[in-house]
């Protein structure tokens, strides 16, 4: 009776778990056990917290998102090969044929800019032709700079400990390392999409974005020489930074993500495409799905931000430009949400929303480093 | 809703505006921004302190109680709809759902309900049975009714959010400053002399107030900025601080600031030492210590000062602290030198382009230099010479405004990497009683041939000495209004360039005879000795704009260290947490829960199912688990038993 029941039916979630994923889940385990009998004594309490929270983290999100086992897995394989390659001289970045070419994390983050631009470019190609194959050519390649573009984040925070044991640090602190990350992060939660609602058509856009924060890497490592690693000021050490940067981050990342949704919304509505790309509500819900995500991300950054700046500066909100600005983000998807939540909103309104909400997220990102003063002086320009 | 919205909006704009205009500068800076009339426009709505404006936080007030009504309304009918199946719903009212569909089964009775009951559990939702007085039975559903939590969660949070912030923020001394109990204090006078009405006690609930001591200080108050002004808030101890660091990174940036502060307070039995630094602060009775900044605690400051204008030479020593003042000559020509800060570590980034690094450029010092009109300058001098376009100078900028850039002098060092060389020869040349001289000795070079015609020598003597004069009075910009004045248009260009070597060659006599005259031995006019005399005559020609007439070369210095803190109470802080945890939980479950609900109606009569759905939100979700549902309906109620 129960199979004919169930047939259908959704089951629990812990036995459709392969063992694969008992498997990946043991490897990281492992790792961190590793991690910890090496560099325990290295951290304090929140740090092995971190780790702690990391093995869940990315366990959950290996089973939840089953791609990421892989990336994981070779995320961990290329960056501990290319750091093995150091043999613990900075010196070999530039001279061993792996690290020069390849792995020294100058390299890697090169390879994810050509692949970030390569993968625009298919996607569009696929977009036009309707090709399946060029379309899977464009995701294969998207997986590959995100692949290298972690690699290099890793072996960089690496790197930096090479420099000097006093100067290593996480490589989230300055304005190139962010954008590395939203690059890399927005890929991923447009990657997660494209699975979820096996839709690549929308891919090209996505990218779009991407590859607008590559030029803007390529133009601060060649014009500005930004892509040196910096110790880190007073403020900035800190383990808050560890969760609130990231998680700032994926709220960018989503942010960006419903904005080029926006936008391909805004084309198919004027009949631009409308062929090729997915119907409305697919659109519309993407949208709406990827608002949610960055929303309650930036609001979880935000308040960790709030809680370190009460620890750094002694006041949780000193309506630093930054801070404001985040709060005018805040309110502005805030408002976004509660449109469609309450009152049911739907269309082109929303979509041109979004699109301009990506402006103002911008601001808050880079427009207050540029043109105002404060508290969050890293990066300036 | 819509006034709320409005609300919102307004905050939002006074928000921007608040990051683009820089908030609580000194007033004096607004007045030269904006101009008299819209300093005082912008003054009395607030723009300096927006955040801390009446109209601002009456509009947060606004906003709270908006919510908080908001809240009051609909928690009520939130629960209802939480708890309630809604078992009520008709036939007719199903039938006219956007999802649903009905089904043929041949399974009867109790079968058929246990089956749909395991299909319902499956899926996760909560039901009820009403068996209706026509024969038939509603399963009423529901699955992720918490999701209406999240509303109340996410509005709830706002308000205590806001309430948190406004407790610490500067309401109550908003209301006493209305009633006329507190005013703003904006004299500058010693702490102690600060009258009762612009101080808080110990009792005030929440604060944010600066304090900075130099080493082997104490205090027992902080200052909180207010507008133009400040008030003082007493604290229930004493902080002393000790010892104040900062260490540097190979590179010279700075990697941390600590300060080693004991607190002394009656109710301990020993004093309390801790190390305060950035990121780790110390709290004591609900009062956390943060280490804000750092500044000079009076150093001690010990200097040359080389005469700039006439035929004096030699240096005189003047010695000062930071913040103290010294006056230098008397009557009219008197000036006072105010001492601002020293520095020890500069990191600049001197080259321009790539590969440029920062690095530290050594000890500094700034000081005013007023004049017995009330004129000040500003000037900022480093202590070691500076290597700027592969040349060693001693720099120092001087601005006359604070909001104008430094321009800055460059006096070259010499071989030994010291300024005397430099001062030597400027008060050679620039003494007329030695003009003579140098132009005899420059002649007896120049016109070695031609010795015979002494018409010829003595002419050119003269000029010689009329030019050194000129250079003496007023520099490059003098010999240019000399040639103004005496030769035609078209020659002038020519005229220039003859000048300026005369000039310098006669910079080297100068410095030759200075060399001389100081009992040392006279160079070799070689690239270096000329690269030199090229480098001293720009910055001699500058000295008529630098403003003093000495030069302060700092020779010896003894820091003191002053550490800033900032102390806090701020009661709401827990508020605010609790508040932000809440925010989360509802956000979670507005975006996570889907509130569903699924009627199933059995017509045993008809041998008929009508299923339907809902969800308070229609998306495509809705549609996709619609259909699932529907397929594995149809599997559920074929006949055959299993």
């Amino acid at each position: 009776m129960n199979s004919a029941l169930n047939s259908g039916a959704p089951a629990p979630f812990i036995k459709r778990l392969s063992w694969v994923d008992w498997g990946y889940a043991l490897a990281l385990l492992v790792g961190a056990l590793f991690a910890f009998s090496r560099y325990g004594a290295y951290m304090d309490i929140y740090e092995q917290g971190f780790l702690l929270g990391a093995v869940i983290g990315f366990g959950w999100l290996g089973w939840f998102w089953k791609s990421m086992r892989l990336l994981l897995a070779g995320i961990a394989l290329l960056c501990l090969f290319g750091i093995g390659q150091y043999q613990g001289d900075l010196a070999r970045g530039s001279q061993a044929f792996f690290l020069k070419f390849l792995f020294s994390s100058q390299s890697a983050i090169m390879w994810m800019n050509v692949l970030f631009v390569l993968a625009t470019i298919t996607y569009w190609l696929a977009l036009f032709a309707r090709s399946d194959f060029t379309g899977k050519v464009a995701t294969a390649l998207t997986w590959s700079a995100v692949l290298m573009g972690f690699v290099g984040l890793m072996v960089r925070w690496y790197e930096s400990y090479l420099i000097a044991p006093d100067v290593g640090h996480i490589p989230i602190s300055n304005l190139y390392e962010v954008f590395v990350l939203f690059c890399l992060i927005t890929a991923l939660i447009y990657l997660y999409y494209e699975g979820r609602y096996a839709t690549r058509q929308l891919g090209g856009f996505v990218l779009l974005v991407v590859s607008a924060a590559v030029g803007f890497i390529l133009w601060y490592t060649f014009d500005r020489q930004a892509s040196g690693i910096q110790p880190l000021v007073p403020a900035l050490q800190s383990y808050w930074m560890k969760i609130h940067v990231p998680a700032n981050f994926i709220g960018y990342g989503a942010f960006a993500l419903a904005a080029a949704v926006g936008g391909a919304y805004l084309l198919a509505d004027r009949g631009v495409l409308a062929s090729r790309l997915p119907a409305p509500d697919v659109l519309d819900d993407l949208m709406y799905k990827a608002i949610s995500v960055g929303f309650a991300f930036f609001t979880i950054a935000t308040i960790l931000g709030a809680m370190w700046a009460a620890e750094a500066w002694g006041g949780y909100w000193s309506w630093d430009p930054k801070e404001t600005w985040a709060l005018i983000v805040w309110l502005n998807y805030a408002a976004w949400l509660h449109l469609r939540m309450v009152k049911g909103l739907r269309g082109p309104l929303l979509a041109w929303w979004a699109l301009i909400g990506l402006l103002v997220t911008s601001f808050a990102f880079l427009g207050v480093n540029m043109f105002l003063s404060g508290l969050h002086s890293y990066g300036k320009l | 809703m819509r006034f709320a919205v409005s609300l919102l909006t307004v905050l939002g704009i006074a928000s921007i505006i608040g990051t683009v205009l820089k908030q609580n500068e000194p007033y004096a800076n607004y007045v030269v921004q904006f101009g008299q009339f819209w300093f005082a426009l912008f003054e009395a709505i607030g723009l300096y302190d927006v955040y801390h404006a009446a109209w601002f936080l009456l509009i947060l007030v606004f906003l709270v109680l908006s919510t908080s009504l908001c809240i009051y309304r609909n928690t009520p009918g939130m629960l209802r709809e939480l708890r309630s199946f809604r078992e009520h719903a008709t036939e007719n009212s199903l039938r006219a759902f956007s999802h649903q569909f009905e089904y043929s089964t041949e399974l009867q009775g109790r079968e058929l309900l246990v089956r749909l009951q395991q299909f319902l559990a499956g899926r996760g939702f909560r039901f009820r049975f009403v068996e209706r007085h026509d024969g038939s039975v509603l399963l009423a559903a529901k699955s992720g009714t918490y999701q209406r939590l999240g509303y109340i969660f996410t509005h709830a949070a706002i308000v205590i959010i806001c309430v948190g912030g406004l407790l610490d923020g500067n309401v109550p001394f908003k209301v006493q400053e209305l009633l006329g109990v507190k005013t703003v204090e904006t004299r500058d006078i010693p702490q102690s002399g600060v009258p009762p009405q612009s101080r808080l006690s110990v009792a005030n609930l929440s604060f944010r107030g600066n304090m900075t001591l130099p080493e082997g200080a104490r205090g027992d108050v902080a200052f909180v900025r207010m507008r133009d002004g400040y008030l003082v808030q007493e604290l229930p101890f004493t902080v002393a601080l000790e010892d104040f660091r900062i260490e540097h990174y190979a590179t010279g940036q700075p990697k941390s600031f600590e300060s080693d502060v004991v607190i002394l307070d009656k109710e301990l039995k020993a004093p309390l030492r801790a190390t305060v630094k950035v990121n780790h602060p110390l709290i004591y009775k609900g009062i956390a210590i943060y280490q804000s900044d750092f500044q000079d605690g009076g150093s001690e400051l010990t200097f040359n000062a080389w005469p700039l204008l006439g035929a004096a030479g030699r240096p005189e020593q003047v010695r000062g602290r930071v913040f103290d003042t010294v006056k230098v000559s008397e009557g009219p020509q008197a000036l006072n030198i105010e001492f601002d800060d020293f520095r020890l570590f500069n990191v600049l980034t001197l080259e321009e382009g790539p590969g440029a690094k920062p690095h530290n450029a050594g000890p500094s010092v700034t000081f005013r230099v007023r004049d017995a009109q009330g004129q000040a300058r500003e000037y900022l001098n480093y202590m070691q010479p500076m290597t700027l376009d592969d040349h060693a100078y001693f720099v120092s900028g001087m601005r006359e405004a604070q909001n104008q850039d430094f321009r800055y002098l460059r006096i070259p060092a010499d071989k030994d990497n010291s300024i005397a060389d430099y001062m030597r020869l400027r008060s050679v040349l620039f003494d007329a009683a030695l003009a003579p001289e140098i132009a005899h000795r420059l002649a007896a070079k120049t016109l070695r041939g031609e010795s015979a015609e002494d018409n010829l020598r003595k002419r050119f003597e003269e000029s010689v000495v009329r030019l050194l004069t000129a250079f003496a009075s007023g520099g490059y910009g003098e010999i240019a209004k000399v040639i103004e004045k005496s030769v035609p248009e078209q020659e002038r260009e020519k005229a220039a360039q003859t000048y300026i070597k005369i000039v310098g060659n006669a910079a080297y006599e100068a410095l030759a005879l200075s060399r001389e005259r100081a009992g040392q031995t006279v160079p070799q006019p070689d690239d270096a000795t000329l690269q030199f005399l090229h480098g001293s005559l720009n910055s001699m020609s500058d000295l008529f704009f630098y403003g003093t007439p000495f030069y302060l070369q700092l020779t010896d210095f003894k820091q003191h260290q002053a550490s800033g803190f900032q102390l806090t109470r701020s009661p709401g802080k827990n508020l605010v947490y609790g508040g932000s945890v809440l925010l989360v939980l509802g956000i979670f479950a507005m975006i996570y829960l889907r509130e569903r609900r699924i009627w199933l109606l059995v017509k045993p009569q008809d041998q008929q199912v009508l299923f339907a759905m809902s969800a308070n939100r229609k998306n495509r979700d809705l549609d996709i688990e619609f259909a699932g549902c529907r397929e594995q309906l149809r599997h559920v109620l074929q006949g055959e038993s299993s």
